[in-house]
């Protein structure tokens, strides 16, 4: 499978693609069941999942909650604004942190490509500066495995 | 150069994080930074002075302004953050794929 790629565009976007090896159907499918997602949108080991509630239509809200299973975590709310199975679903977010972020306005694609599926990404935040502090914040995550590495380094 | 042990510890603070990236935007004012927070600008400048002192920013004399950019050496730590942004998402997508492997092709009739 090609690799991630992740480049910002513009002042307030930032694009994200992958290829996965499996039908716009599956990969939606793995994109909006709680039960599917909860198997895999987890952060680095040791994190999981452990509310994932989401309304699947217009209008509807949705709720991801993560833990690191020591007491640390962080919880995401939103709203579906588009969902066309199995190519399109249009969202914004935002992360509680436990003050809300700025709305991240999200448009995922999802496109046949040969016998896959091409992912594509595209997010909009307000303003320069909330996508900047969107991609300070939005390491968090992997803040804790990158100390791990520079021990390992050192 | 700065220090890597003080420059870590100073990124460990998610505000600090914020102020770095809104530096990469280009020089601020200590008010200006405070702007986005429900802080004090006295709690900014603590930050500040962290930042400082790990060299990850530089402060000029303007009157009593001395507004605040990135130091030279920073600039490569905030083009890390990306590297760490992918890595993080490319656990979850390599994750995603042994998912998929072990989805079993539904027909859409049988969808629910």
């Amino acid at each position: 499978m090609s690799k991630l790629t992740l480049k910002t565009e513009g002042d307030r976007h930032v694009v994200v693609t992958r290829r996965f090896a499996a039908s716009p159907e599956a990969v939606f499918r793995a994109h909006t069941e709680p039960k599917v997602i909860q198997k895999w949108m987890l952060g680095p080991d040791g994190w999981s999942m452990p509310v994932c509630v989401n309304d699947l239509r217009p209008g509807g809200k949705f709720r991801y909650e993560w833990s690191d299973g020591k007491g640390k975590g962080f919880h995401i709310t939103g709203e579906f604004l588009e969902l066309t199975p199995f190519s399109r679903i249009v969202h914004v977010e935002r992360m509680h942190l436990p003050d809300p972020t700025p709305d991240n306005h999200i448009v995922t694609t999802f496109e046949k490509e040969g016998s896959g599926t091409l992912m594509t990404m595209r997010m909009t935040l307000p303003d320069a500066a909330s996508r900047a502090a969107m991609l300070a914040t939005g390491m968090e995550h992997g803040m804790e495995a990158s100390y791990v590495r520079l021990e390992s380094l050192a | 150069m700065p220090n890597l042990d003080a420059a870590f510890s100073a990124m460990a603070d998610p505000t600090r994080r914020a102020i770095l990236a809104r530096l990469a935007l280009g020089e601020a004012t200590v008010m200006e930074l405070a702007e986005p927070y429900e802080m004090t600008q006295p709690a900014i400048s603590r930050h500040l002075k962290v930042l400082e002192g790990a060299g990850l920013i530089v402060r000029r004399a303007e009157g009593t302004k001395r507004p605040c950019r990135l130091a030279p050496s920073a600039i490569s730590e905030i083009d890390q953050w990306l590297d760490v942004l992918r890595q993080a998402l490319s656990k979850n997508y390599d994750r995603l794929d042994d998912v998929l492997a072990g989805m079993k092709p539904k027909k859409r009739k049988a969808r629910r």
